[in-house]
C-alpha cells in the first residue's frame, strides 16, 4: 500500500505546483508550506479532492502578527489534517498590514466560517467572499483588533491595579 | 416582675416585659431579612466551585438562613457574582441586577469579580463595580468557603442595620443613577 507521509506530500505538492510555493519547512515532524495568497485556495481544494491524500479536516485557522517583518506582517495559518492517512501539516500565507485580504475557505470547510470570523476580529484580516464576516467573541462594539501588537494587552479601564504585582 | 432590656447576639436590642417585647420596626425587619436571604448565584468560574462547597454539608450556608437558592433574579435578595466577568457578560449581569426586586444586595466573590483579577486584559471587565453597585467584596483567588461565609455574615450585618427608608433615599437613587439604572 502507498505510504502517504511527509515525503510523499512534499513531492506531490511540488510536482503539481511549481509557482507560488515560497518555501517548505519541517519542524518536529510536521510540514509547513509557505505559499502565495493567490495559490492557497487552489492548493487546499486540490489537497482535499486528491484521490489519495484526502485532506478532509480543517483543524484550525488562525492569524499571527509579526510587526518586524516589513511587507509581510500578518500571517494566516491553516492547520490541515488528513484523517484517512493520519497526516497533519500547516499552510502559511503572509499578508501586508495594509488592507490584508485573502479568499475565504468557507465553501470547502464549514469549520472555516467561525475561525475566519475570529481571525478577522483579532487581526483585521478580510476574508473575501465570507458569508457573514462579523466579530464573534468580543463585545459587538469592539472598535479595534486587539491581538495586533501595537495595542496594549492591558485593559485601559483598570483603576485599582498596581503594576508591580503584575510583573511590569 | 420589672421591665428590663435584653441584648442577645444576633437579636436587636429589646425592651421586654411579661409576654411582650418592644423594639423598633426597622430592627425587626432587618432581623427577618438578614436571616432569610435568597441568594442568586451568578457563578462563571472557579469561585462558583468554592460556592458549591459553601452550600454543601461541611460549610452549609443554610445555617445562616440562606438555604434556598433562587435561580430567578425576580425572587432573589442577594446577587452573588462569583468568577470572571467578560465585558460581553457585563450587560447581562446588569440586566440580572435590574430584574431583582428591592431591597437587593450584591456580593463580589473573588479577585475577578472584585477587580478583574489576573485577567488584566482587553476582554475582561475590571471589576463588576464598573456596571453594578457592590455591597461586599470577598478577596481570594478563589476564596475558600470560610471567606465566602464571612462575606455572607458581612452582608447580614449590612442588612440588619439598614435604615428602613434607605431604598427611597436620595443617596441611593444617586448611586443607581451613577450606574444608569432607573
Amino acid at each position: 500500500m502507498l505510504m502517504i507521509d511527509n515525503e510523499f506530500l512534499k513531492e506531490a505538492v511540488t510536482a503539481r505546483f511549481d509557482k507560488g510555493i515560497l518555501g517548505i519547512e519541517e519542524s518536529y515532524g510536521t510540514l509547513d508550506f509557505i505559499v502565495d495568497k493567490s495559490l492557497v485556495i487552489e492548493l487546499i481544494t486540490w489537497l482535499k479532492n486528491h484521490e489519495t491524500i484526502k485532506v478532509n479536516f480543517l483543524t484550525s485557522l488562525c492569524g499571527v502578527h509579526f510587526p518586524d517583518q516589513l511587507g509581510r506582517e500578518l500571517s494566516v495559518v491553516y492547520h490541515l489534517h488528513s484523517l484517512v492517512n493520519n497526516l497533519r501539516f500547516r499552510i502559511h500565507v503572509f499578508l501586508p498590514k495594509e488592507n490584508p485580504e485573502i479568499p475565504t475557505l468557507c465553501h470547502l470547510y464549514a469549520a472555516a466560517n467561525w475561525m475566519e470570523r475570529e481571525t478577522f476580529e483579532f487581526y483585521g484580516i478580510n476574508f473575501l467572499g465570507h458569508p457573514d464576516l462579523r466579530i464573534i467573541l468580543n463585545v459587538e462594539d469592539m472598535d479595534y483588533h486587539p491581538l495586533l501588537k501595537q495595542y496594549p494587552l492591558v485593559d485601559a479601564t483598570r483603576t485599582d491595579k498596581d503594576d508591580k504585582y503584575f510583573g511590569r | 416582675m420589672g421591665l428590663n432590656t435584653i441584648k442577645q447576639p444576633g437579636s436587636p436590642e429589646m425592651y421586654v416585659g411579661e409576654g411582650f417585647g418592644l423594639t423598633q420596626m426597622e430592627k425587626v425587619i432587618g432581623l427577618a431579612r438578614a436571616n432569610s436571604i435568597w441568594p442568586l448565584p451568578f457563578a462563571t468560574s472557579c469561585c462558583g466551585i468554592e460556592f458549591m462547597a459553601t452550600m454543601a454539608a461541611t460549610y452549609d450556608l443554610g445555617r445562616f438562613g440562606a438555604e434556598r437558592l433562587s435561580f430567578s433574579p425576580r425572587q432573589a435578595d442577594l446577587l452573588m457574582v462569583m468568577g470572571t466577568i467578560a465585558k460581553k457578560m457585563g450587560p447581562v449581569l446588569k440586566q440580572v441586577y435590574t430584574q431583582m426586586a428591592e431591597p437587593k444586595w450584591v456580593i463580589a466573590v473573588g479577585a475577578c469579580a472584585s477587580s478583574g483579577g489576573i485577567f488584566d486584559t482587553y476582554s475582561v471587565l475590571q471589576g463588576i463595580d464598573k456596571v453594578i453597585p457592590v455591597d461586599v467584596y470577598v478577596p481570594g483567588c478563589p476564596p475558600p468557603p470560610e471567606a465566602i461565609l464571612d462575606g455572607i455574615l458581612k452582608i447580614q450585618e449590612l442588612i440588619k442595620h439598614e435604615p428602613i427608608r434607605r431604598r427611597q433615599s436620595e443617596e441611593y437613587n444617586q448611586l443607581l443613577q451613577s450606574y444608569n439604572i432607573d
